[in-house]
């Protein structure tokens, strides 16, 4: 065995010869392979979604290839943008996720800004419990939450449970901790000098961080926005909860709740709902990625 | 402009004290460096002269002021820092502006200023770039030119330099010397490279352990200096530091540094010397530029001896020579036509009219 492996000594040094140029080859060929098995592996589900939403409700429940259509149609597109419900749902969604990603950003930033740079007592703990905070799973806080909200709405009179807007204050207790630890990794990131050179030059602490801090941490703010933007689009669980009525609804819990009716699931029309419900975070993201992409090169080289 | 004051300022970190009851007197116009190896308390002084630190102790005072509470952007400073601080998203006269714009100076009176600055600096062409786009000097003017155009009563500079190669360093040391002509400000500058303190400095102020060891002029720290820390410090190749004692040779006041060699000592400093006790463990510091070649005319108090040198340097308009003294390493400067090599025996002369007598026990130069 021993000389056996002796021998078989000269082929392995020839492959450590081997030029730089043919391992970066087989590196490059390699990156390609795991990164087409990727894309099929993600993008089978949507286009799936896509080749259902244009076929008719008789094509879908027929034993025909499901890859094919064979008779295509619009007339799910149709019923859904032309349904006023369907438009409700979109409208709340947009709604919620839009004031949340502004309410996130407006306690997030000062409040990372403060953890980061104002150094007081307790501020690194406070920093490690924000994000603490954000590990707890929601399925275990909708509870508690629902009866703070119960006994709220009895005293107060105001009307909580069942309405869309309740959500978004409840939206926040996810997306500020986790935006707030990006944006301190972003604002701790910055030369302390930054802020002392603005200090000097007679610049506030409000005037360091919208002067100086977010336009210089805009990749930062760019990842905050998209991630509470996310969360809140997608967000299933505590809207199921927390509303019940049809107008109050928001889009994944509308197409889940509606679309299906009994044992009876309308696909053409679910998977038509679904397909829209994403276009939106898909261009939001093509229009950010570029932004967040130059700004992630930009700051690479320090000013 | 004013002139700065410190009277026995302390900055205290919880129990680590890096600076240790400092007092300083900068007088307007003036140019004061502050030099000293890491830790000794020279940038933490800055910073508390900037108001960016506490100050634990004492009292700082700008133009007859005491600025102890004052923060930094009322006490009508400009601060230069080592990585430039520039802001990376604003061009180079929207940094320069910025101080002037956060004050809502007039917009004919910011560009008047932004423009001259940038005159001085020799950066007009620069104005609309971002700091990216520049080189390291190019940022470092861009630096300056913050501060010149706040025209503060003080300017204050920390390390501004060590972040440019060694060509660069000798071209902006120039620079900053012919702006502080022109504008003629109050400045701190702290560094920690000698030849920086040596050339740009009015006083330079030589700081070791959160104290002050000595302050004077650069030719003043040079030849008197107070302390063995100072005296090593000032200067490239640094002093030669050899145990000595003095003895008497026939009446006359002799040093002896190795059981072969024993000079006597020039009359003005066997003068000065005659009190000292004879077994006193005493230091010699001579200069490299003191102990040279041999000549055949020699002046009085240069004594010659012979040694075999260890390694020489040839550095082209001289040549560093090294050998040993009884195990005491020693450097000197010989003419690069003197015949020096390695490993060959060698004539040297040692001039002790320059020469600096230390207390080896408390560095002190007697």
């Amino acid at each position: 065995m021993s000389t056996l492996a002796i021998d078989k000594a000269g082929p392995t040094r020839k492959v450590k010869l081997r030029s730089m140029s043919r391992d970066r080859t087989w590196a490059l060929r390699w990156s390609y392979f795991f990164l087409v098995l990727f894309a099929i592996f993600f993008l089978i589900p949507p286009i799936y979604m896509l080749i259902t939403s244009l076929k008719s409700s008789a094509e879908i429940s027929a034993a025909t290839n499901p890859w094919w259509v064979f008779h295509p149609t619009l007339s799910n597109y149709v019923e859904l943008l032309t349904s006023n419900q369907f438009l409700r749902f979109f409208w709340n969604s947009s709604m919620i996720s839009i004031v949340v990603v502004i309410v996130t950003m407006l306690i997030s930033i000062p409040a990372a800004f403060a953890l980061a740079r104002m150094k007081f007592w307790g501020s690194a703990t406070l920093a490690t419990g924000v994000f603490l905070t954000y590990l707890i799973p929601d399925s275990l806080l909708f509870i508690p939450l629902f009866k703070v909200l119960a006994t709220v709405q009895e005293f107060t009179g105001i009307p909580l449970l069942n309405r869309w807007y309740v959500l978004v204050f409840i939206y926040p207790t996810l997306t500020v901790p986790f935006c707030t630890w990006i944006m301190i990794g972003y604002f701790a990131s910055i030369p302390k000098e930054l802020d002392e050179a603005a200090l000097i030059d007679g610049a506030s602490w409000l005037q360091t961080l919208t002067r100086i801090f977010i336009p210089v941490a805009l990749p930062g703010l760019i990842a905050a926005t998209i991630f509470a933007f996310t969360v809140s689009w997608a967000q299933f669980l505590y809207p199921l909860v927390f509303t019940t009525s049809i107008d109050q609804l928001v889009l994944p819990v509308g197409i889940t709740t509606t679309l299906i009716k009994g044992d009876v699931f309308n696909w053409g029309q679910i998977m038509t709902g679904a397909l829209l419900g994403a276009a939106p975070p898909l261009v939001i993201y093509a229009f950010l990625m570029d932004y967040y992409i130059a700004g992630l090169t930009a700051g690479a080289t320090k000013g | 402009m004013a002139e700065v004051a410190l009277r026995k300022v302390v900055k205290r970190y919880d129990d680590v004290e890096a600076v240790r009851g400092i007092d300083l007197d900068i007088s307007d116009h003036e140019f004061i460096v502050l030099v000293g190896p890491s830790g000794c308390g020279k940038s933490t002084t800055l910073r508390m002269i900037a108001g960016l630190e506490d100050i634990t102790d004492g009292d700082i005072m700008i133009g007859g002021d005491v600025v102890n509470d004052v923060p930094p952007k009322d006490r009508d400073i400009a601060m230069v820092f080592q990585n430039y601080a520039l802001y990376p998203h604003m061009t180079v006269a929207e940094n320069m502006s910025f101080g002037l714009r956060l004050k809502h100076y007039p917009k004919a009176e910011i560009k008047a200023r932004v423009t001259e600055a940038a005159r001085l600096l020799d950066i007009t062409d620069l104005i609309d770039r971002k700091p990216k786009q520049l080189s390291g000097g190019q940022r470092q003017r861009v630096a300056m030119g913050r501060a010149i155009v706040r025209n503060p009563k003080v300017f204050l500079f920390d390390e501004p330099l060590s972040n440019l190669d060694a060509k660069l360093r000798v071209q902006m040391r120039i620079e900053i010397k012919k702006v502080h002509q022109k504008v003629r400000t109050t400045t701190v500058y702290v560094t920690h490279d000698q030849v920086e303190a040596m050339t740009l400095a009015d006083r330079v102020v030589v700081m070791n352990k959160g104290r002050i060891e000595q302050i004077g002029t650069p030719n003043e720290l040079y030849h008197k200096p107070a302390t063995r820390f100072v005296a090593g410090f000032i200067g490239s190749p640094a002093m030669n530091f050899i145990p000595c004692r003095l003895e008497e040779v026939g009446g006359k006041l002799n040093i002896r540094l190795t059981d072969r060699i024993s000079f006597p000592l020039p009359p003005a400093r066997a003068a000065r010397y005659s009190a000292l006790p004879r077994s006193e463990n005493l230091l010699l510091g001579i200069r490299p530029e003191h102990l040279t070649e041999s000549h055949a005319h020699l002046e009085p108090g240069v004594e010659t001896f012979d040694t075999v040198l260890d390694v020489t340097e040839p550095m082209g308009m001289e040549t560093l020579v090294y050998f040993g003294l009884e195990g005491t390493p020693v450097c000197g400067r010989v003419d690069p036509n003197a015949g020096a090599k390695d490993g060959a025996p060698m004539r040297l002369a040692m001039d002790l009219n320059n020469m600096h007598l230390l207390n080896e026990a408390t560095g002190v130069v007697l």
